[in-house]
């Protein structure tokens, strides 16, 4: 199979590859380009772990293509730290033990991030629908609830 | 598979009749990719269609508005022209999915996927809306008549939606869409509403009524229509809707609700889709 050249921008570092047309950016940015903070738990949309934004847009990455990455800005998980400084989310995720088999953080973090850079304080129950596209098995989803609007007070300092 | 990002319509609908196998249309990929991922589907071609400016925009029109097939469900919902003239149709559309399908999912790739329980379809029907059809030649076809089956479309080979098109706003006049599902969100309508009416001295003068999930495909019901206007929405209208409504559904049988309870569902919901709509409309 021909492969596509994408030029594209991850977390503002620009970035080539190549990749079969059919070839998820899920896939693409896990398996050819080592950026394993995308999670893959169902391939098919449901479960938000693959979360990324896509030209400042929250998306799956398992439902887009690698090839359409070509000249966008994407974010991940890896582009949320300033340095060694965690981001305020990433902090109030530890503080309020918001994770447990951590599948599921890094989508959460991503999809957070994106609600928060919309609205600075968000009621529990917008937190509730805007994260509802990820899933979490482990934590009950009460202390990511907590970690946000935590990390929002924070943020709005 | 070839990938292909047009930046034109001509260039697209060429690169669709020309391609011997299996081409598709991508816009947001939230079902073709979970399809290709699902091995359903062994496409030659996909023509990616965000890269063409014409279907990247909405254009408030003379007649109404034009929303290009690419534009995401985020982005609807974000134009405040579109949401003060069809509060319904942006609200139907918005429903689909998660926050991460909405950055992608379009109204058009909704219609064109034509599963019986598609969000926006009712919605779209209620309110007059029409496919703007490009191929060989262009055609504009009413929405109810897009859907034939169960995932099958009147288009025809070489044939993409270029726009959907939806009439300007009446006064007095508005639209409202509620589905019905088990859960609170993320879940697939056991039933959806779509009502669109308008008012002359707070009487119905003309309404469409529109359902979704039960059955092979969404509906366009004139006997819901006609049993409320004329009237004020009083008690009898709405049940003589709600009526008209269940008898209407020839729904299925699955985990999600029975036929017989899908029926009655479908009136309930019918009555408050309405009264949202009135309200909406000026209606008291
Ligand atoms: C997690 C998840 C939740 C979902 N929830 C809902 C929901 O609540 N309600 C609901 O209705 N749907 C839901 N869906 C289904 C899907 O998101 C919608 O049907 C969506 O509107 C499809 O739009 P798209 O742009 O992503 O279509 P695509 O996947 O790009 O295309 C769908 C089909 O239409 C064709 N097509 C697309 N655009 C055109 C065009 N312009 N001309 C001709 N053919 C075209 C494609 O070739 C393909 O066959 C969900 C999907 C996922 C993954
Ligand atoms: S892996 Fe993408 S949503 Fe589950
Ligand atoms: S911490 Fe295990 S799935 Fe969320």
């Amino acid at each position: 199979m021909a492969g596509v050249h994408v030029t594209t921008t991850i977390n503002s570092d620009p970035v080539e590859y190549v990749c079969p047309a059919d070839e998820s950016l899920m896939d693409v940015l896990r398996d050819r380009l080592g950026l394993m903070g995308v999670k893959e738990g169902c391939g098919t949309g449901d479960c938000g772990a693959c979360s990324i934004t896509l030209d400042g847009q929250l998306v799956c990455s398992c439902l887009v293509l690698g090839a359409e990455a070509e000249g966008r800005a994407i974010t991940t998980v890896e582009g949320m730290a300033d340095g060694q400084n965690l981001h305020p989310l990433q902090e109030q995720f530890i503080n309020n033990a918001a994770l447990q088999c951590g599948i599921c953080t890094p989508g959460f973090l991503i999809a957070a991030k994106a609600l928060l850079d919309e609205n600075s304080d968000p009621t529990e129950t917008e937190i509730r629908y805007a994260l509802a596209g990820n899933l979490c098995r482990c934590t009950g989803y009460d202390k990511i609830v907590k970690a946000v609007q935590a990390a929002a007070k924070d943020l709005r300092k | 598979m070839r990938y292909e990002s047009p930046t034109t319509t001509k260039e697209a609908v060429a690169l669709l009749a020309q391609e011997k196998g299996q081409a598709y249309v991508l816009a947001g990929g939230t079902d073709l990719l979970v399809r290709l991922r699902l091995d359903t589907i062994e496409p030659d071609l996909m023509v990616d269609i965000k890269r063409i400016p014409a279907m990247t925009e909405i254009k408030k029109t003379a007649t109404g508005f034009k929303i290009g097939a690419a534009i995401s469900g985020a982005t609807l919902g974000k134009n405040k022209a579109l949401l003060k003239a069809w509060p319904g149709v942006v609200e139907a559309t918005n429903l689909i999915g998660s926050d991460q399908v909405q950055g992608r999912c379009t109204m058009a790739g909704n219609l064109c996927n034509a599963s019986p329980a598609a969000d926006s379809v009712p919605a779209m029907i209620a309110a007059g809306a029409k496919a703007i059809i490009v191929g060989k030649k262009k055609r504009t076809v009413a929405v109810e008549k897009i859907i034939i089956g169960p995932g099958q479309t009147i288009l025809e080979k070489g044939e993409m939606i270029e726009a959907i098109s939806l009439p300007a706003a009446v006064k007095n006049s508005a639209d409202a869409y509620l589905r019905f599902i088990p859960r609170t969100e993320m879940d697939i309508a056991v039933v959806g509403v779509a009502i669109s009416l308008k008012l002359k001295r707070g009487v119905i003068e003309s309404a469409r009524v529109a359902l979704g999930a039960v059955a092979p495909t969404p509906l366009l019901v004139k006997e819901a229509a006609k049993a409320i206007i004329g009237t004020k929405l009083d008690d009898e209208a709405l049940d003589a809707l709600a009526a008209a409504c269940s008898s209407a559904c020839n729904p299925i049988d699955d985990k999600r609700g029975t036929i017989e309870y899908r029926r009655r569902v479908a009136g309930v919901l019918a009555k408050r889709t309405a009264k949202i709509a009135y309200e909406r409309a000026g209606g008291k």
